[in-house]
């Protein structure tokens, strides 16, 4: 028995440790790429989400604000809370990542609301005691803050996607898409439909 | 022999070519050289001492690290954009807790910018760096004053990121000043008693005796653990990977 044994545990012992190389190899090939680039993808789309909600939820502060000071203002401020309810009517969740159509719907509403936001501030430039009061200023920064974090956060997750999308579809994930991770598809980008969609509106005061 | 270099040049250059490709979306960013990067030579010695001073107080008591950077130009890039990618290139704030800020001077543009870390959002909100920007900042550059505009708005920002409150403006309750610190008392008692508790609940499983010393032990642990930082201990400055998200406010003058 002792003499078979010997050969027997060096043979274990070098399947294992070609089993441990092997394993090293492959992640130093990038096979868990996909995977990671894929909840960086999610994460950069919770942040796009979380941007955009921290928005809707000042407006409604906003335009109380400036109705207390121009109330005549109705039209505007009417269009502003319609583009809200309408940006913060569609369901947003992670399906959203692999459904261009419903992506671009998202994008669309609240590209919408950016503007009826950016057609309120202008209209306020023509009250000075909206301009000078204090609440009023600091919602009109924190609006500016939101609009330069929800850039950001667009960016980020344009990246990540672009990322994520272009593993998939070069060496050697491609190889690793098709062998392992066949069921995670290309995910939906933002896409600039207008010329200056992946900007921040300017909001001029 | 003669072609290994050749081949390993190659190799070199492909190595490279992303990182070329790279550099030409993102902008050329100054060296971290300290808490302060005075590169648009608007700071005396004099002053910069005491602003370094300054914020590594403020990084020793609280582990935040605030950064004063000038610039001679912003490379063609609208500040905000060059703000918090300098702010996630230098990882000024610690890892994890991203409690970092940035007060950034643009001199050819005329542009000033606070930014401010994912982690201190909070408390240093967009309203409060407006604010400093437009209160402080830029009157005092508008008269030609850039040391005492840089060094009040820091010391301002770091006002601000201790709980208190900036001097009310006309219109204020004068109630509202006068409970912060209190409410900060409370919070930090409350953190000692947190920790109090959590090093005797893990010590007790062990069979701990001597309370008394366990909680002077645990006390002096929790104060040595706050000063921990993540900065580099010999006389260098490095930032300790906190993440940005554009939070702050802009303004010119």
């Amino acid at each position: 028995m002792g003499t078979l044994n010997k050969p027997f545990q060096a043979r274990t012992f070098w399947r294992f440790t070609s089993l441990m190389a092997l394993v090293l190899m492959l992640s130093g090939c990038g096979i868990n790429n996909i995977p990671s680039y894929d909840e960086r993808v999610t994460a950069a789309w919770s942040q796009v989400e979380n941007q955009y909600q921290r928005r809707a939820d000042l407006i409604p502060n906003l335009v109380e604000t400036v109705k207390g000071f121009a109330a005549q203002e109705q039209e505007t401020l009417t269009a502003v809370i319609e583009a809200r309810s309408r940006a913060t009517s569609i369901q947003v969740d992670e399906s959203i990542l692999n459904n261009p159509q419903k992506l671009q719907q998202f994008q669309q509403a609240q590209g919408e609301l950016s503007s009826a936001l950016s057609r309120l501030m202008a209209v306020s430039e023509r009250y000075p005691d909206l301009k000078s009061n204090q609440n009023f200023l600091a919602l009109q920064s924190q609006l500016e803050g939101t609009e330069n974090r929800i850039a950001v956060a667009r960016r980020d997750f344009i990246q990540a996607v672009e990322r994520y999308n272009t593993e998939l579809r070069t060496f050697p994930g491609k190889i690793w898409h098709s062998l392992l991770y066949s069921d995670l598809e290309p995910r939906a980008n933002f896409e600039a439909t207008a010329q200056d969609a992946d900007e921040a509106p300017a909001v001029q005061f | 022999m003669a072609a290994l270099p050749t081949k390993s040049l190659i190799v070199a250059l492909l190595l490279s070519l992303p990182a070329i490709a790279w550099a030409q979306a993102t902008p050329e960013f100054p060296e971290l050289t300290g808490r302060v990067v005075d590169r648009a030579d608007m700071l005396s010695a004099d002053v910069e001492t005491r602003l370094s001073q300054m914020l590594q107080a403020h990084e020793q008591a609280s582990t935040e690290q605030v950064v004063v950077v000038t610039l001679p130009d912003l490379q063609g890039f609208p500040i905000e954009d060059f703000g918090y990618q300098l702010g996630r290139h230098w990882g000024i704030g610690q890892e994890g807790e991203d409690n970092g800020a940035l007060l950034i001077v643009a001199q050819d543009e005329r542009e000033v910018r606070i930014e401010v870390g994912y982690g201190l959002e909070g408390r240093l909100t967009d309203a409060d760096a407006s604010v400093i920007i437009n209160r402080i900042i830029t009157p005092a550059f508008r008269q030609g004053d850039f040391q005492a505009g840089i060094l009040n708005g820091a010391a301002a920002m770091i006002q601000v990121l201790g709980g208190e409150p900036l001097a009310a403006p006309q219109g204020q309750q004068p109630g509202a000043g006068q409970e912060k610190p209190k409410a900060g008392l409370v919070a930090l008692l409350f953190i000692l008693m947190m920790a109090v508790t959590f090093f005797i609940g893990s010590r007790g499983g062990r069979g701990g005796r001597g309370g008394a010393a366990l909680i002077g032990a645990a006390l002096l642990g929790g104060a040595m653990g706050g000063r921990g930082g993540g900065f580099g201990g010999g006389g260098g400055f490095g930032g300790g990977g906190g993440g940005f998200g554009g939070g702050g406010a802009s303004g010119g003058w």
